[in-house]
C-alpha cells in the first residue's frame, strides 16, 4: 500500500497555523474536507480549476463490479435550493478504474478514498477485493445507500442485517480502512449506524441523498425519466445535521457528515454536532472552488477561537440538555 | 485545455429585444482560450436558489478580453441574469466543452475545397454561431460565398443580430414565424436550394429545427455539425446529468459536446 504522504494527525498546533488533521479510523487525513463521491467526478475533470492538493480527500465516483451506463435523460433537475438526481451511478467498473483512472490519482498528493457498490453481497466483496493491493487507494467507502438502483440494493442500506452483512462482506475482501455510507431514507439511522460499526466498519459517513420527485405540471409528468431521485445541496443540510448528530451520540466510530455542505460554517456546524471530517458534494458542481475555500474558512475559525487543533471542537456542541 | 472560475465584471448589457439580452464581461482567460462552440457557467446570483450554474455558449469573444453572452428570459436563472447591472461581478467557469471544427484541420478552420460552408441558427441558437462566423471571417474565407441561415419567431429578435452576419460580409437568410421579416416558416424550408453545393453545416437551435436539418442533411450526404443545449449541473463532466441519446449509447454533452457531427447522435428518439 502506499505510505500516505501526509502530516501526523498528531501534531500540536504551534504558532498561528492550527492543526487541522484528523483521523478516521486508520486514515490518517492533514484536514478534515473532502469531495463526496459523485460530485466530483475522478478528479481529473476539476485540475484545472482546483488545487487538488489542499483537499483532505478525494472520494471518486462510485465504482461498481462492471461498467455500468446509468439511467436515461433526463437525469438532473434542479429544485430549492438543491437538486434531484438520478444518475443511476453510471461508472467505467472496477477494472477500468483501476488500469484507466488510478494511474492518474496515484499521483495526487491527496489521499484517494474509492467509493463501491454493488448490486449483491458477493460484488461488494469482490470489488473490494481487486482493490486491496491496487498502490494509492487509501480507503473504501461502501455505499449501501444510493437510491437510484433498482435491483433491491435499497435493502442494503434500509436493513440493518442486510447493511452488517454488506461491511462483513467488504472486511472480509479488504484490509483498507473502511468506511460505510449510510442512507437517510430509514426510520432510526442510529440502528443502521450500530449494524455497520458492530460489523466491522472503520467509520460510518452520512447522508446519502433523499428519495425526492419533482413533476412538470405543463406535461403532467415527472421531471426525471427515473421518476424519482436523490435530493441534495443545501436543502438536505438540517436533515444531515440532525441525523449526524444522532449518530455521533450513539457510536465510538469517526463519523464523516455530510449534506448540503457549502461554507467553512456549514461544516463547522458539522464538527460541532460530532462530525470527524465532512464531505463537499454538491457545491462542487456548482461552486469547484467552494472546498479549498471551506479549509481556509475552517483554518480562519480556529486561530479567531484560539484553537490550536481541529480535533478539539469535534463534538463541542452545547445542547443544555443532558 | 485551460479552463477558469473567474469574477467577471459585466461591461454591456443590452436588451435586443423584449426578452433577449446581451452582456459583455470582462473574462480575460476564458476570452484568451475560447473555441467557437464552446460555452461557460454562469452563476446567475450569488444565493442558493437557483442553486446551479446555467451553461450559455460564448456568444462573442474579443482580443482584449471580453466576452458576450446571449440569451433569452426564459426561467428563474435567465431572469435573474438580467437584472444583473453594468459593475456587477459575475462567477463564470469555462470556457467548457468541445466546439465546432473545421474539416478536418482542427479549430483552424481551413476547409478542404472552396465550396461554401452554411451556418443555421434558430433563437439562441444563433449565439455560438456569431462567434463561429467571426472566427471564420477571421481565417481569410471568402464569406460573401457561405451561407447564413437564421430563425426565430418575430423580426424583433432577428435584425440587431442579422447585421452583425452581415457585416461580415456573409448573405444573411431569415425566416420568422409570423413573417414579421424573411421567409414565413421554418430555415429548413430554405435549405433544400443550398444544400447541393455546401461542404459544412453548423447549426445550433430549437431540437426539431435541428432534426429537420439534420435529416436534410444526412439525405444530401452533407456533414453537420450541431450544437446541443441541455440542463447541466457542473458542465465539467462530474455530475454525468447532461446525457442525450448517441448512436452508441448515452453520451454526455459537457465533455463530449455541446458539438457533435450530427451523425453521432440518435435523431429518432425524444
Amino acid at each position: 500500500m502506499k505510505e500516505l504522504r501526509m502530516e501526523s494527525a498528531g501534531n500540536t498546533g504551534r504558532g498561528s497555523t492550527p492543526d487541522l488533521g484528523v483521523q478516521i479510523g486508520p486514515l490518517v487525513l492533514r484536514n478534515p474536507v473532502m469531495t463526496a463521491s459523485g460530485t466530483f467526478g475522478y478528479a481529473r475533470e476539476f485540475e484545472n480549476l482546483v488545487d487538488l492538493a489542499q483537499l483532505g480527500a478525494i472520494i471518486v465516483k462510485g465504482i461498481s463490479l462492471h461498467p455500468k451506463p446509468g439511467n436515461p435523460p433526463p437525469r438532473i433537475v434542479e429544485t430549492a435550493c438543491g437538486m434531484l438526481n438520478a444518475i443511476g451511478l453510471e461508472n467505467v467498473g472496477v477494472d477500468r478504474f483501476i488500469s484507466g483512472k488510478m494511474p492518474y490519482l496515484y499521483k495526487l498528493s491527496s489521499p484517494v478514498v474509492v467509493n463501491i457498490l454493488g448490486d449483491s453481497v458477493e460484488e461488494y466483496s469482490e470489488i473490494a477485493r481487486r482493490l486491496d493491493r491496487v498502490e494509492g487507494v487509501a480507503a473504501l467507502e461502501v455505499n449501501i445507500s444510493c437510491p437510484n438502483v433498482k435491483k433491491g440494493g435499497v435493502a442494503f442500506g434500509t436493513v440493518p442485517e442486510m447493511a452488517a452483512r454488506v461491511t462483513e462482506a467488504v472486511r472480509g475482501g479488504s484490509r483498507l480502512p473502511l468506511i460505510v455510507k449510510l442512507s437517510p431514507n430509514v426510520t432510526d439511522i442510529v440502528l443502521m449506524a450500530r449494524a455497520v460499526a458492530d460489523a466491522g466498519a472503520d467509520a460510518v459517513s452520512l447522508i446519502n441523498t433523499l428519495i425526492g420527485m419533482a413533476i412538470d405540471p405543463i406535461s403532467r409528468s415527472p421531471r426525471l425519466a427515473n421518476v424519482i431521485g436523490g435530493l441534495s445541496g443545501p436543502a438536505i443540510k438540517p436533515v444531515a445535521l440532525r441525523m449526524v448528530w444522532q449518530v455521533a451520540q450513539a457510536i465510538s466510530l469517526p463519523v464523516i457528515g455530510i449534506g448540503g455542505i457549502t461554507t467553512a460554517n456549514d461544516a463547522l456546524e458539522f464538527l460541532l454536532a460530532g462530525a470527524s471530517a465532512v464531505q463537499v458534494g454538491t457545491a462542487n458542481f456548482y461552486d469547484p472552488s467552494a472546498a479549498g475555500n471551506i479549509v481556509q474558512g475552517i483554518t480562519a475559525y480556529l486561530q479567531e477561537q484560539g484553537e490550536d487543533r481541529l480535533v478539539d471542537i469535534v463534538g463541542t456542541l452545547q445542547t443544555g440538555i443532558d | 485545455m485551460s479552463e477558469f472560475q473567474q469574477k467577471c465584471s459585466i461591461l454591456s448589457r443590452d436588451r435586443l429585444a423584449f426578452d433577449v439580452f446581451r452582456l459583455t464581461l470582462q473574462a480575460p482567460g476564458i476570452a484568451a482560450t475560447a473555441c467557437p462552440g464552446q460555452f461557460v457557467m454562469v452563476r446567475v446570483s450569488d444565493g442558493l436558489d437557483p442553486l446551479l450554474r446555467r451553461p450559455f455558449s460564448i456568444h462573442r469573444c474579443f482580443a482584449d478580453g471580453r466576452i458576450s453572452l446571449l440569451f433569452k428570459v426564459i426561467g428563474k436563472g435567465t431572469e435573474l441574469l438580467a437584472r444583473r447591472c453594468i459593475g456587477d461581478q459575475v462567477d463564470l467557469v469555462g470556457p467548457l466543452g468541445n466546439g465546432f471544427v473545421g474539416n478536418g484541420v482542427g479549430n483552424g478552420f481551413e476547409f478542404s475545397d472552396d465550396r461554401p460552408v452554411c451556418l443555421i441558427g434558430g433563437g439562441m441558437g444563433i449565439a455560438p454561431l456569431l462567434f463561429l462566423a467571426e472566427q471564420l471571417h477571421k481565417s481569410g474565407r471568402e464569406t460573401e460565398k457561405d451561407h447564413v441561415l437564421l430563425g426565430a419567431r418575430t423580426q424583433d429578435e432577428l435584425t440587431p443580430l442579422a447585421d452583425e452576419f452581415s457585416n461580415l460580409g456573409y448573405p444573411v437568410q431569415l425566416a420568422t414565424d409570423d413573417g414579421s421579416v424573411g421567409h414565413k416558416g421554418f430555415i429548413p424550408d430554405l435549405l433544400d436550394f443550398i444544400l447541393p453545393t455546401v461542404e459544412q453545416v453548423y447549426t445550433c437551435g430549437p431540437h426539431l429545427m435541428m432534426k429537420n436539418v439534420v435529416r436534410q442533411c444526412q439525405q444530401a450526404e452533407v456533414p453537420c455539425q450541431v450544437s446541443l443545449e441541455t440542463h447541466m449541473a457542473c458542465g465539467m463532466g462530474a455530475c454525468l446529468g447532461c446525457t442525450v441519446n448517441g448512436k452508441k449509447g448515452l453520451v454526455h454533452v459537457c465533455k463530449q459536446g455541446p458539438v457533435f457531427d450530427a451523425d453521432q447522435l440518435e435523431w429518432s428518439l425524444e
